[in-house]
């Protein structure tokens, strides 16, 4: 087994700690916590009325444009981490090529931005 | 270890795989996809690819399955669809082609290229695990700057793609066609609501 | 600069290796659960402090114990499975929430000795190791994974509720938190600049060796990462998730009993986590000076803690005095000030260390790169002025003309 596989063993071991943990409380719960359930109690918040409606409406598709953002941030964040972890190996050449780079893709916020995308209102 | 770390991330991921597949509800597809996802992060990990298992979880399960679940939840999933019409005509004899194909070249890349399981490592490691962000860095920032930047603008398209999509037409929102009000006023859950 | 993994772990696992790796889990959970208990107390006998109330104050003395009893009574509540819930993933989106809170606090250096270079190894029955539950190459990475999956947490809990103001509630979250992950992640890149490595353990060796990276990228990134990481904390001023006027109780308004304790916990925990990684990350972790050398293995954990309840000061002060923000102006300032503001440094700060290299003269790439910095910023803001303001005068004409129209349909 590799030196890195341990370390992750580790935090597997952790991770199943929690998950066992979890599942204590919830199991320790289910065995003192009373149970009366009757229909009205199964009936979801409403402001005190009945549900109306349909129960999974549709979202706003600003929220689609954000995630979208989001996946470009999220690349570009991806790209930079090992660049910025070896900067002097790079020199001026890296620098100018990560510069295009940033520059490429805040164009793209730019434009959402000017195209009134990123405005709630 | 290696072998059953394997056996159960390979298990996750082709369970994660034919979820994708079976789930009815679209939100659980998704999920299985999660799980999938995670599943082949891994298998990075057991490679040593530690940098590759972080980011992909990082942009897989982190931004682009939840940019599905907000497409999911953009167009309601509680309409189940009916699974007799086909939106593009002729789409489906095509995937059941295109599928076969990739089974079919699957198939003869397992059978030709590889001598079944040997258990041997691939090959050998140009750096221990630790380093290979770095290299992962190098490599990207100096042979492949050109690819480099190419992702960038793919993702600068997509972006333009989704202000397309998505941008306020100027002028007075249009009234909602007659057929759409007849159809929230034919909505069966208010109709049953007799509650006088 | 690469470090050893965890000189633990190195050579061969036996029994001892083991009991250490499983005394530091447990000792990790306990220290994770007495502290949120501790934390929520904290908070509210602060918060009720500032408000010149007294707070909590019959459990226990000074009503530390509130958080337990509390707990206890959630324990014994009913527990409510709405009808038209989706049942299972109703019931996979608490663990999901609170599991990767605990994980995220594994990969927190919580002690060991780092100053005068030192490397933070303690040794613990004949062996040295760190303190810290593991030590993975790209610990930060491996905590930013963690806060991605957290978003599945709250979007399922809203969306499996099949109730309307769950969903809203988890729609928006989810949205929120994406946003100001995105400004996370770039403020973390500056770090990485200055430290040149992706785990925390190296970070904060990084820091000993040198300055804290809270001076060595000037302060900017740590602001963006506290601004960010009280909004992916959904902690007021940003707690738009649960908004109570608006949205009942947010994503979880459908759970009760412990299930909902789960997602009160994991949101305190969380709290507790990202404070320890901003000490990591900005703070120097636990380095600080060692007073006396009788008990010397301590004054590190006093640091570490000391500094993490600084954030959580400022977390619950943040609370006390500000007012919560409304959801554009959220948006606005994720994406149009934190997220160029973190890009724009981080070229800044790049520049500067390849000018270092080079042997450029510190002041004139400063100034320049300054000038750069700004005009940019000029040009951008004078390009959003000019398009608010086309948008304003779009928006009259269009005003008219729905004035004109007799659909009285404006735009929404």
């Amino acid at each position: 087994m590799s030196d890195y596989l341990r370390n992750w063993l580790t935090l597997v071991v952790f991770g199943g700690v929690a998950v066992l943990l979890v599942g204590a409380f919830l199991g320790l719960g289910s065995l003192v916590r009373p149970s009366r359930q009757t229909s009205q109690k199964a009936v979801v918040y409403e402001s005190g009325v009945d549900p109306q409606g349909d129960m999974w409406s549709q979202s706003n598709i600003r929220y689609y444009v954000f995630a979208l953002m989001f996946v470009l941030f999220d690349v570009e964040a991806v790209f930079i981490f090992p660049w910025a972890t070896r900067l002097e190996v790079y020199d001026v050449f890296g620098l100018v090529e990560m510069a295009i780079f940033i520059f490429i893709l805040a164009l793209g916020l730019f434009y959402a931005w000017r195209k009134g995308l990123l405005r709630w209102i | 270890m290696e072998v059953a770390v394997f056996i159960v991330s390979a298990v996750v991921v082709l369970s994660g795989a034919l979820g994708v597949l079976l789930a009815r509800n679209p939100v659980h597809a998704a999920l299985f996809l999660v799980q999938t996802l995670f599943g082949v992060a891994v298998l990075f990990v057991l490679l040593d690819a530690t940098f590759l298992a972080a980011v992909q979880v990082m942009v897989y399960a982190g931004a682009i399955v939840i940019l599905f679940l907000f497409v999911i939840m953009l167009l309601g999933v509680d309409r189940a669809d009916d699974l007799g019409i086909e939106p593009i005509a002729g789409q489906r004899p095509l995937a059941a082609v295109v599928g076969m194909s990739l089974a079919g070249l699957l198939a003869t890349v397992l059978l030709v290229a590889v001598d079944g399981l040997t258990g041997a490592p691939a090959g050998t490691p140009i750096g221990d695990a630790g380093d290979n962000t770095r290299r992962l860095g190098e490599a990207l920032f100096t042979d492949m700057v050109f690819a480099v930047e190419l992702t960038a603008i793919l993702l600068t398209v997509a972006v333009v793609g989704a202000v397309a999509l998505a941008r306020r037409l100027s002028g007075p929102m249009q009234p909602l066609p007659v057929v759409a009000i007849a159809e929230v006023d034919d909505d069966p859950d208010e109709a049953t609501g007799d509650d006088s | 600069m690469i470090l050893a993994a965890d000189p633990l772990l190195v050579d061969g696992i036996d029994l001892t290796v083991v009991l250490i790796v499983l005394l530091k889990a447990g000792v990790a959970f306990a220290l994770l659960l007495v502290a949120v208990m501790l934390v929520i107390w904290f908070e509210r006998k602060l918060i009720s402090d500032m408000q010149n109330r007294i707070g909590p104050a019959l459990a226990g003395p000074w009503g530390i114990l509130q958080t337990l009893a509390d707990g206890i009574k959630l324990f014994f509540k009913e527990d409510l499975l709405p009808t038209r819930a989706d049942r299972v993933v109703f019931r996979l989106a608490p663990y999901l929430s609170i599991i990767p809170a605990f994980v995220a606090f594994a990969i927190v250096p919580v002690g060991g000795d780092f100053s005068d270079g030192g490397d933070g190894t303690v040794s613990m029955f004949g062996r040295s190791t760190f303190l810290q539950v593991a030590d993975p190459p790209v610990g930060v990475l491996f905590f930013l994974a963690l806060s991605a999956v957290a978003v599945y947490g709250v979007m399922l809990a809203g969306w499996s509720s099949g109730s309307k103001y769950p969903l809203l509630g988890s729609v928006r979250a989810s949205a929120q938190m994406i946003s100001y992950e995105a400004a996370l992640g770039l403020a973390i890149a500056t770090v990485f600049l200055s430290s040149g490595s992706l785990s925390t353990h190296d970070i904060v060796v990084g820091q000993s060796a040198t300055t804290w990276n809270v001076l060595a990228t000037g302060i900017v990134p740590f602001g963006i990462f506290l601004i960010a990481g009280t909004a992916e904390l959904n902690r007021p001023p940003f707690d738009l998730v649960e908004a109570e006027q608006e949205l009942v109780g947010g994503f979880h308004t459908e759970y009760s009993s412990i299930r909902f304790a789960l997602f009160f916990l994991s949101e305190f925990m969380n709290m507790i986590t990202m404070s320890a990684i901003a000490v990591t990350l900005f703070l120097g972790g636990p380095a600080g000076p060692i007073v006396t050398q009788r008990v010397a293995w301590v004054w590190p954990l006093f640091w570490f803690f000391l500094k993490v309840m600084a954030f959580l000061f400022t977390f619950v002060w943040l609370r006390a005095t500000l007012p919560r923000f409304r959801y554009d102006q959220l948006m606005d300032l994720g994406w149009k000030v934190l997220i160029p503001a973190a890009l724009g440094w981080f070229l800044l700060i790049a520049t500067l260390d390849v000018a270092a290299d080079l042997g450029w003269p510190t002041i004139p790439v400063v100034i320049v790169g300054v000038l750069v910095l700004w005009g940019g910023a000029s040009l951008l803001s004078g390009a959003v002025r000019k398009a608010q303001a086309e948008r304003l005068e779009e928006a009259d004409r269009g005003a008219d003309e729905t004035a004109g129209s007799a659909s009285g349909l404006g735009e929404a």
